[in-house]
């Protein structure tokens, strides 16, 4: 028997068990990337079942499918484009007022719907009683129960898609807008009817609601149709905000009528998440808890991981040694060290942070927390022209900006991920501390605590500036806005969590390593050539280079080498000192690179204070940059983080400098 | 029993509830708002203030939304009296 592939497109509420039920049926046959155009995240698995080959779409969760979010404009378009032989909607039982609201627009759309009632486990212990077939009666659809944190029912989810499939009763249940509504779109239906091209693509009454409701993404479906300034015609001269209101509340009318009919739910005043949120989120206790908890976090993604990175760092140094000794070859065997093992070493030393980040993350979401955590933080993050999820990716760049980067995709909104994917790089990496440690140590002796310290402070302060500074004139005129769900406390799954881990690590080594080994590839190159020259040093192409811009850098007091140290900087903000090392013929000897560099006459504190201000906030690494553009999914925002930074860090170390100049004189 | 008619969202006590009036202001936080279920005639109530005294969360239909006072000011309600 030939195998027929279906397509399943699963939709639901944030927050509902989507994923569970999806890795409940996909188990590990999944592939994780991103919907063209758009950095949401695609997920897609596959299913052989009874001899049908099912291809599962995990569909972003959203509330509705309006065009408010890049989530909602992804699903939708996946819907009524490419036409998924199924769709399946989890509904959270517990709470399915709310849930049914997606569902009378999918009902709209002429798919074939199964709806699966999820947690009905909890919603029957609750005492709900739901007359499953009445449900299936009033809606017109199939309905399943499960309860995938059990993977209880999910065979006869899949069974139930597979009997769809083959029948041809697709949904089309009518939901009453009332006479006026009614009339116009029965108008706008006959309109679009005129040009069969676009009938054939979209269905009609779908089509007149959505350009009833003033939805600009439907109205661009129009852009190529003859018909568009017809409609256009028609529209300008209706009140679509108010018919807009008008259809949500007829939605939710029609919900609350067929509620009573299908049992009895029982919703109860305060619910156990109520309790619990008296002391998660209370007045005294809520920070001090978030604080503790994120504390933690910040432990175990750093401090616990260090034992890993640092045998990843021996494993490659290692492998670096065996190379050098083996090969008679020495270019070869330095390309081969130096470049792509050391890029490689580069590309896996993020790994273990990355890795238990994204396990914390996805139970801190899981859980319900990471909703309260936002919740508690955005009038203190909103002040800054960002919101309360922007801590977290802020506070883990004081580990290390890759991961930070990354974990800015726990914020829905695409300009407060940008504005915060922007920001996080001024949060004093790890990194960074062996340049402050050698230069404060060496030139402000008893005062390199308070030094330090103040850089911090300053990158905090300057993270903050730019944000307000973005919010007010690269996303002007679109505040963001704060309408979230505090959903219901959940055990979480570790099996969910270690499949996010999992999913979100191997995306970063695929999109990401290839890019850092490429970039320290490309700066062993300029650091070995011209053939014989000692590596990095300044007769090396990287040191003409470094030559070349130092009158870009000289009114900071900065001279080639440091211009060259800086260059190497872009690899990891560490490596600013081994440069020096090499530049200064000191090799790896900090002791005597601090005695040679007090002797150097271009190294006053100043100059010493302004370099520290400059490695702080110029160009992120490598490593960093390459999250950067993945994760804002463009070239232009990857070159705007570079160039801002490093414009930033110019002036900044410019204004250092010359106070600097006037006071340690 | 009605109170008053001109309140908004963001001038009620924990614990208070309302009944929605209309939500007023345009584009897309409007639009969320209606998704999420802030239709005209919902009954909600307050549950709580973030530490920070703002944003305010808000049970109806069953579950809990946050809006900062912002976005709290868009919603029109009459306070309900038991």
């Amino acid at each position: 028997m030939a195998k027929d592939k279906i397509r399943v497109a699963l939709t639901g509420n944030p927050n509902v068990g989507k994923t569970t039920v999806f890795n409940a049926i996909t188990g590990a046959k999944q592939k994780v990337g991103n919907w063209p155009g758009v950095t949401v995240e695609k997920k897609i698995g596959i299913k052989e079942y009874a001899g049908h080959s099912l291809e599962i779409v995990d569909l972003p969760g959203t509330y509705s499918l309006t065009a408010y979010s890049a989530d909602e404009i992804v699903a939708r378009d996946y819907i009524i484009e490419e036409k998924p032989g199924i769709v399946v909607q989890i509904l959270d039982s517990m709470n399915l007022e709310r849930n049914l609201y997606l569902s009378t627009q999918l009902m709209e759309m002429d798919t074939k719907l199964i709806f699966a009632l999820n947690m009905s486990d909890l919603a029957e212990k609750r005492g709900d009683k739901i007359d499953l077939s009445m449900f299936e009666k009033l809606l017109g659809v199939t309905l399943v129960r499960t309860t995938a944190s059990e993977g209880e029912g999910i065979n006869s989810l899949l069974d139930a898609i597979i009997s769809k499939a083959s029948s041809d009763m697709s949904s089309s249940h009518k939901i009453g807008y009332g006479e006026e509504i009614e009339d116009r779109i029965s108008i706008l239906e006959k309109i679009i009817s005129e040009d069969k091209a676009l009938v054939s693509k979209y269905p009609s009454r779908w089509l007149s609601i959505k350009l009833l409701e003033g939805d600009e993404n439907a109205f661009s479906k129009l852009s190529s149709s003859s018909i568009q300034p017809v409609v256009e015609r028609f529209l300008s001269g209706l009140d679509l905000e108010e018919y807009e209101a008008e259809m949500a509340d007829k939605r939710y009318e029609f919900i609350s009528k067929i509620l009573p009919q299908v049992g009895n739910t029982c919703v109860e005043d305060v619910s156990a998440s109520d309790m619990i949120d008296k002391v998660i989120t209370n007045r005294y206790l809520g920070i001090p808890i978030f604080l503790s908890l994120m504390w933690g976090m910040f432990e175990l993604t750093f401090t616990f991981a260090t034992p890993f990175m640092e045998l990843i760092d021996m494993f490659f140094a290692f492998l670096a040694e065996v190379i050098a000794t083996n090969l008679e070859t020495a270019w070869l065997a330095s390309l081969l060290g130096d470049g792509i093992v050391a890029g490689a070493g580069a590309v896996m030393s993020f790994v273990p942070n990355i890795f238990i980040l994204f396990f914390l993350l996805a139970l801190l979401e899981d859980s319900g927390y990471l909703a309260r955590a936002a919740f508690i933080m955005d009038r203190l993050m909103h002040s800054m022209g960002i919101q309360g999820k922007s801590f977290i990716p802020m506070l883990m760049g004081f580990g290390c900006t890759v991961p930070a980067v990354m974990a800015t995709r726990t914020l829905e909104d695409e300009k407060d991920r940008l504005i915060t994917m922007l920001v996080t790089p001024f949060m004093s990496c790890g990194a960074r501390i062996p340049v402050y440690v050698l230069l404060a140590g060496t030139f402000f002796g008893r005062q390199a605590g308070s030094i330090i310290f103040g850089l911090y402070v300053l990158g905090i302060i300057v993270a903050i500036l730019s944000a307000r500074l973005f919010r007010t004139f690269i996303f002007k005129g679109t505040p963001s806005s704060f309408i979230m769900e505090l959903p219901p406390y959940h055990r979480p799954s570790p099996g969910n969590s270690i499949k996010y881990m999992w999913n979100q690590g191997s995306l970063y080594l695929k999109r990401v390593g290839s890019v850092i080994v490429g970039g320290v590839v490309a700066i062993w190159l300029l650091a070995y050539f011209p053939q014989g020259v000692e590596y990095g040093s300044a007769e090396s192409y990287i040191g003409s280079l470094g030559k070349l811009i130092e009158p870009l850098v000289s009114p900071l007091g900065f001279d080639w080498k440091i211009a060259i140290s800086l260059i190497f900087g872009f690899v990891a903000k560490e490596v600013v000192i081994g440069s020096l090392g090499t530049l200064y013929g000191t090799g790896a000897d900090e002791g005597m690179l601090s005695s040679v560099l007090l002797a150097d006459p271009v190294f006053t504190p100043a100059v010493a204070l302004g370099l520290m201000v400059f490695t702080l906030l110029y160009v992120p690494c490598i490593g960093a940059v390459a999250v950067i553009k993945k994760e804002s999914g463009s070239w232009k925002w990857m070159l705007f983080s570079a160039s801002y930074s490093t414009a930033v860090a110019w002036i900044l170390s410019f204004v250092t400098v010359k106070i600097g100049n006037i006071i340690f004189v | 029993m009605t109170e008053s008619t001109d309140n908004t969202l963001n001038m009620l006590e924990i614990g208070q509830r309302a009944r929605i009036i209309q939500v007023k202001g345009k584009g897309s936080s409007r639009k969320r708002l209606l998704d999420m279920g802030m239709v005209p005639g919902a009954v909600l109530s307050v549950s709580k203030k973030a530490p920070l005294g703002d944003p305010l969360d808000f049970k109806l239909k069953g579950y809990n939304l946050s809006l900062r006072k912002e976005e709290a000011k868009m919603v029109f309600v009459e306070v309900l009296r038991d």
